[in-house]
This record gives C-alpha cells, sequence and structure tokens, in this order.
C-alpha cells in the first residue's frame, strides 16, 4: 500500500513538474506547482512528517501560491512568445541530454546508498508535539532569527512596492 | 508489490525535481516562471530533508524544511515585490528585455 501511494503520488509529482517547466502561460505553470506541492505533503505524511504536510498545504500552497496567482493576475501577465526559434534537433538533444542527466543521477544515488530496510507508513511519526518541543529547545535561537528575517523581508516588500512620493 | 519502498526512491524523485527546476529556471523567459522554478527546487530540498529524517528517526529535518518553508515565504514576499517594481519601470516581464546590466 505505501508503494502504490508512493508511486501514484510521486507520478503526479513528476507529470506536474514537467508540466511547469514546458507550459508557456504563468498561470498553468502556478497551478502545476500547486499539484507538485500537493503531492509532496502525501509523501510527507507517508514518511511520518504531518506537520510539515500541514505547513506544506497551508503556507505552500495556500499563502504562496496565492501571492503568485496574485501577481500573475495584477499584472496581467500572457503567454510567454518565444524571442528565438531553436530547431528540432536542438530541442530533441535538449531533451534527451536532460533525460540522460536525470538517469545518471538517479544510478548514483541508487548505487551509492547503502541497503536500508526502506519506508512504511507508521515507521517513524515525527509527531508535532516533538517538532514543537525541538523547535523551542534546540532551536530556538535559529527560530527568532527567522523571525527577524521575516519582520526585515516585510519592510523589504512594502518599500519595494510602494509608491514613490 | 513489496511494501516497504526503498530510501533511495525519495531521493531519486528529489533529484528529478530538482533537475525540472533547473532546467526551468535555465529555459523559461517569463521572470514569475522562473520563480516559480527556484521554489520546485526548493520543494525538492525539502523531500531530500524529510525523507534523512525518517531515515535517523530524528525530527530536526522537518524543522530544517520549516526553516526553508519560512525563507521562501520571505523570499516569495520580496521577489514579487521586485517583479512588481521591475514591471513598472519597463512594462515587460521577459527577462531578455531587462538587459542593461549587460553592456
Amino acid at each position: 500500500m505505501t508503494a502504490l501511494l508512493f508511486l501514484i503520488f510521486a507520478a503526479i509529482a513528476i507529470f506536474c513538474g514537467i508540466s511547469l517547466v514546458v507550459q508557456t502561460h504563468p498561470v498553468a505553470s502556478a497551478l502545476s506547482l500547486i499539484g507538485v506541492m500537493g503531492s509532496l505533503a502525501v509523501l510527507y505524511l507517508l514518511l511520518g512528517g504531518e506537520f510539515i504536510a500541514a505547513a506544506q498545504v497551508i503556507v505552500y500552497a495556500g499563502a504562496i501560491m496565492v501571492l503568485f496567482v496574485f501577481v500573475i493576475m495584477l499584472l496581467n501577465a500572457g503567454a510567454e512568445t518565444p524571442t528565438f526559434q531553436a530547431s528540432s534537433f536542438v530541442k530533441y538533444l535538449g531533451i534527451f541530454l536532460l533525460v540522460a542527466f536525470l538517469g545518471l543521477i538517479s544510478f548514483i544515488i541508487q548505487a551509492a546508498l547503502p541497503k536500508t530496510e526502506g519506508v512504511v507508513f507508521g515507521g517513524f511519526q515525527g509527531t508535532t508535539a516533538d517538532v514543537g518541543r525541538k523547535l523551542f529547545t534546540s532551536y530556538l535561537l535559529p527560530f527568532e532569527v527567522v523571525s527577524v528575517l521575516i519582520l526585515i523581508a516585510l519592510v523589504g516588500a512594502i518599500v519595494l512596492a510602494r509608491k514613490e512620493v | 508489490m513489496p511494501n516497504a519502498v526503498p530510501l533511495s526512491w525519495y531521493l531519486i524523485l528529489s533529484a528529478i525535481l530538482f533537475g525540472l527546476g533547473v532546467a526551468g529556471f535555465i529555459f523559461r523567459r517569463n521572470i514569475i516562471t522562473v520563480f516559480m522554478s527556484i521554489e520546485l527546487m526548493l520543494n525538492a530540498v525539502n523531500l531530500t530533508f524529510v525523507t534523512f529524517s525518517y531515515q535517523f528517526k530524528q525530527v530536526d529535518g522537518h524543522i530544517y524544511s520549516f526553516f526553508v518553508m519560512v525563507v521562501a515565504a520571505a523570499e516569495a514576499a520580496v521577489g514579487l515585490a521586485i517583479i512588481l517594481t521591475v514591471f513598472k519601470n519597463r512594462g515587460t516581464l521577459m527577462i531578455d528585455d531587462v538587459n542593461s546590466m549587460k553592456y
């Protein structure tokens, strides 16, 4: 069952990732990215990361992608027009080289990784309580630093996007 | 069909998604799509963190990917504000047309 779920959602993730790269309209790319994030959230659940799966759906697919779609709509971004015509030979060579490169990386990972017992659902539960306890004890300083980072980003976004006076 | 999924499958999926993100970053000409490719790469890295978190039975990987999400949110806010400013000044979203630093 775990393997079946993994295969289904990995296929959806890869399909949506390819769609993100080949679509010319930004809204179609954004919807593909939401598909990738949703299927990755299911994979996080299979790996026992319940908190990170919820954060993935709420923060990434919810907040960040809404921001993206909002900017696409605001700027009225249309379909991308190609600036130069690549020959079909170059295109097919590029696709072939990309697939060969990814296949090589997959082979290296497969060969270099020591044999482990594999992932089963429920083999490890990183519960929200565990994550919170560690976040507020061992990782307290990075947590505070990251809140300052968010504040800087907030101020920076407002300064960049305000009307010139 | 075996029930357990090998750990390497997760890492291979992560590598494939990262490679697709790099390809989109290089080949796309629309600045918003380039930005979304960066988000795809960050997601691929998060999957690796959570996978190793499972392997070592520690929640540290979850916390790292949480931080990656926070940085991605900050980056999206600032980056989209920069895109808005670029569009306001130049009236285009194509990165080929924003090349006055090149000459």
